[in-house]
């Protein structure tokens, strides 16, 4: 049985009895992120009373909503008005078999799909929040309005943070039109570095796409029998045959042609990719590792090098985010991966592997030792006594 | 409102010598600047109402010397104010007098362009404007403008979060750097991010960005290079009243477009910036909005005549679009001399920085209106209407006696006004000094206590920029403390101001 606060000052007087008592927590909203992060002690809290669209006005682009508001109550709120979240957010519900989750929990886990290229990830879209942080104080910071430099931008540090800090009660996010229409080239038949160049050379482009991904021959999503490169083009369907025409001209290869996906098939596909289903869909240990487009290929051919190879992997962000999957492995592979991310000044994060396993091994890249502590520094400016998603993120808090 | 910093400390004004000569020792008598006269040139940033004769300048010129004066000034116990350019408009850079004011200058260089990455790693000293230079014969530029970018420096951005006229499309400085190197009282250097999108968690690099150089000092930036759209065309759109102007906004936005500038000039303005050089802008109108589409050539055209419909709905009484760049750039050019103009009309004027919901741009026009002839004062107004940001030009006489704290106390009551509407005290100028007193009026003392505890994590003994943006100074051990009992106020002897 978990506790269900049903106010702010209610969940403030939870956590500081816990903090009196240095008891650890566990943050609930609807539960569909658990197996995202380290697994976290303590008796459960749920969320599940701060519910509901606050404020939505779209011609302010800005929607508030109570932490544990279902994203998908969000998401249907949002399209009816030709609107969206322009960071496309991952929908986890595939990988764990659970449901697409609360718009609090995708802010506190912080992923950004195929669009962050352009448009920028979760953490450029949070305006504001409300929270009750690990004091057991009510605490607001940010606002409705999109320019607002007053006073630390503490919406940067709660995005991402695993409900380590504070529990969020109130987000306020930016949201931005749907673009009219979509398609996507694809350029096939050129080898893995032919294909990662052909993306950064359309990203390097003035053409304005909002996608560039690569599926190696055979991943699933669009299950050709050869290497694609996928380039997404978005905007009034007026523009979209004419700036097609131009990456047809710019991407030119003896070796490559072409083919389009229009409308449908453009965003099915990029709903699959949002969700890394190429790689989500087999079974094993799952890894994304994010770092400059141009170390994408690197990492491959290091990992190949060192016997490391995955079992499927696509990249995304012009070869900026890798997904990898591998067999099953005791340390799911980190001892060979994390320091070939560290050598690359990536960032690797373990996805899906046991319990036990991402407990022992860890999700997150290894920081240095100082920024190690200043990070702890700061997780205790929000929660002296520990006692939010402890050991969520690291096994030292 | 008088202004009150926090009481030069006798220990350190006693030790001067000493720690000139050791600045000195780090970084030779030449980058060293102890002499009054040549001080005087650092006495304050582009806030000038107020200005301090800082201790010393150090000017380092890479990370060790800054890492050996951080050290220095933690173990000496002597404050620290950092200083990019100088081009602050809230006194965030402004000296103390009893602080080493590390003047950033000499990191003027750009260490690396990757244009396949799309980004640059470059020194925080150099200019903002001297970035997108830097890269403009490639098609690419950086994409956040202020009106100061040909002075202001990257560091000082990151500093303040700086934003400009095409922020509603591009997003502030925080939406558009992907590393940062700082250095730490104590004079530890931390790398964040880098090359890639995905940031540590937690995000440090995100908290950084517009901390007022309260938390650390930023040695180097890697921002993000965006390539130059091959279009972009202005309309120049004039209505009868502000509110057709606003629901022209409204409906633009509405319709899905969201155009790379979106600008509002009031009546006031635009008198002033066709006295002091016209550029054709409609002088019957009440309000004006320039609203400029990028983009491709076939999409920009399409968006042009999309805008164009909704302002002829929204009855504009005046409405042109560029037909070529020199148009597009006369259309710009009475915005961007905006407050050269109105300091013509002024003679003085201090420029506010609140940000408002869009949508209650009237009631705040009305409001403003009401409060300047409360105060007998005039105010103009230009406004970068896509973001709600307010920028309320009050205009004063400072040889007038009370003139200028009759500006200022109208410049607080619009704030509060903003607040009130549901908007912020600052859209991109920062804090400072200038807005620091007013942040109970967003801010909870709760709220305010966390920001500061976030501060103590990179900075515990409080010897970096104090003074700025926090209306109380507290020990980091004070706030460690779970509670205030009955509301008695810890340390009685801490100066608050």
């Amino acid at each position: 049985m978990s506790r269900v606060p049903q106010s702010e000052s209610e969940l403030a007087e939870v956590f500081r009895d816990a903090a009196a008592r240095a008891a650890p927590l566990r943050l609930v909203g609807a539960g569909s992120k658990r197996g995202l992060g380290r697994p976290s002690a303590g008796e459960a809290v749920s969320l599940a009373a701060f519910s509901g669209v606050t404020l939505y006005e779209p011609e302010e682009l800005v929607i508030s909503a109570g932490a544990a508001t279902p994203r998908a109550e969000i998401e249907a709120l949002l399209d009816a008005q030709a609107q969206e979240l322009a960071f496309q957010p991952i929908d986890f519900g595939a990988l764990f078999g659970s449901g697409s989750g609360t718009i609090g929990g995708l802010v506190a886990t912080g992923a950004s799909g195929p669009r962050r290229i352009k448009a920028g990830a979760l953490r450029d879209h949070l305006l504001g929040f409300r929270c009750v942080t690990g004091r057991g104080e009510i605490v607001k910071s940010g606002g409705r309005v999109m320019k607002n430099v007053t006073g630390y931008d503490l919406s940067k540090l709660v995005a991402g943070s695993f409900g380590t800090l504070a529990a969020l009660t109130e987000v306020t996010l930016k949201v931005l039109p749907k673009a009219e229409s979509e398609a996507t080239l694809l350029v096939l038949g050129l080898d893995e570095p032919q294909s990662l160049a052909a993306l950064r050379q359309a990203s390097q482009s003035p053409l304005d796409a909002s996608g560039f991904a690569m599926l190696p021959v055979g991943a699933r999503a669009l299950g050709l029998g050869t290497n694609a490169a996928a380039i997404r083009l978005e905007g009034p369907a007026i523009s979209l045959d004419a700036r097609r025409d131009e990456l047809l001209r710019l991407l030119a290869h003896p070796a490559g042609r072409f083919e389009t996906l229009e409308a449908l098939a453009s965003r099915a596909l990029w709903r699959s990719l949002r969700d890394a289903e190429p790689v989500t869909q087999r079974p094993g240990q799952l890894w994304r590792v994010s770092l400059a487009p141009t170390d994408g290929a690197a990492l491959l051919d290091r990992l190949r090098a060192a016997g490391a190879s995955p079992s499927a992997h696509f990249y995304d962000w012009a070869g900026g985010l890798v997904w990898l999957g591998f067999e099953p492995a005791a340390d799911a592979h980190a001892g060979t991966l994390r320091p070939i991310v560290e050598a690359l000044g990536g960032q690797a994060t373990l996805l899906r592997a046991d319990d036990e396993i991402r407990a022992r091994v860890g999700v997150f890249q290894p920081q240095p030792p100082a920024l190690a502590a200043l990070s702890r520094r700061v997780k205790e400016s929000f929660d002296p006594a520990h006692i939010l998603e402890r050991g969520r993120l690291s096994a030292e808090f | 409102m008088p202004l009150l910093m926090p009481a030069p400390e006798p220990q350190t004004l006693s030790r001067r010598d000493e720690i000139v000569s050791r600045l000195r020792a780090i970084l030779g008598p030449q980058r060293v600047i102890a002499d009054e006269t040549a001080r005087r040139a650092y006495e304050c940033d582009a806030f000038t109402m107020y200005r301090a004769l800082p201790l010393v300048v150090a000017l380092p010129e890479n990370v060790a010397e800054v890492s050996a004066i951080l050290a220095l000034a933690q173990e000496m116990n002597v404050k620290v104010v950092p200083r990019g350019a100088g081009t602050s408009l809230s006194g965030g850079s402004m000296p103390l007098e009893d602080g080493i004011l590390l003047a950033m200058g000499k990191f003027n260089r750009i260490l690396e362009i990757d244009y396949e990455n799309r980004c640059a790693r470059v020194q925080p000293g150099v200019a903002n404007l001297a970035i997108s230079k830097a890269v403009e014969a490639q098609g690419f530029y950086y994409a956040p403008d202020p009106s100061s970018q040909i002075a202001c420096s990257i560091g000082g951005n990151v500093a303040e979060n700086a934003g400009g006229v095409h922020c509603l499309k591009y997003g502030l400085t925080t939406n558009n750097i992907l590393g940062l190197e700082i250095v730490l009282m104590g004079g530890e250097v931390f790398r964040l991010g880098g090359k890639r999108l995905e940031c540590e968690p937690y995000d440090l690099l995100g908290l950084m960005t517009g901390s007022e150089g309260l938390l650390g000092v930023v040695t180097e930036v890697t921002v993000r290079l965006l390539r130059r759209p091959p279009l972009a065309r202005a309309l120049l759109l004039g209505f009868e009243s502000v509110e057709a102007a606003a629901r022209c906004v409204a409906s633009i936005i509405s319709k899905g477009v969201i155009p790379a500038g979106l600008e509002m000039m009031d009546r006031a303005t635009i008198d002033a910036t066709e006295r002091f050089q016209p550029c054709g802008y409609p002088q019957e109108a009440a309000a004006m909005l320039i609203v400029e589409l990028d983009g491709t050539v076939v999409e920009v055209d399409h968006l042009v005549g999309v805008v164009e419909r909704i302002a002829k709905q929204e009855g504009a009484t005046t409405v042109r679009a560029s037909t070529s760049e020199a148009e597009r750039l006369q259309f710009w050019a009475g915005r961007k001399n905006a407050f050269p103009a109105v300091a013509c009309i002024g003679p003085d004027y201090l420029c506010m920085d609140g940000t408002i919901p869009r949508g209650r741009l009237p009631e705040a026009m009305l409001g403003m209106e009401a409060l300047a002839k409360k105060y007998g004062l005039r105010v103009a107004n230009v406004f970068h209407a896509g973001d709600g940001n307010l920028h309320p030009l009050i205009l004063y006489d400072a040889t007038i006696d009370g003139d200028m704290e009759r500006a200022e106390a109208l410049g607080a009551d619009i704030l509060r006004l903003c607040v009130a509407l549901g908007g912020v005290l600052t859209g991109e100028h920062g804090v400072g000094v200038e807005k620091r007193d007013l942040m109970g009026e967003m801010f909870s003392e709760t709220d305010l206590e966390q920001q500061m505890r976030v501060k103590c994590a990179f900075d515990p003994q409080g010897r970096l920029n104090p003074g700025k943006v926090f209306p109380t100074l507290h020990r980091c051990a004070e706030l460690g403390a779970m509670h205030v009992q009955g509301g008695a106020m810890p340390f009685p002897e801490l100066p608050r101001f």
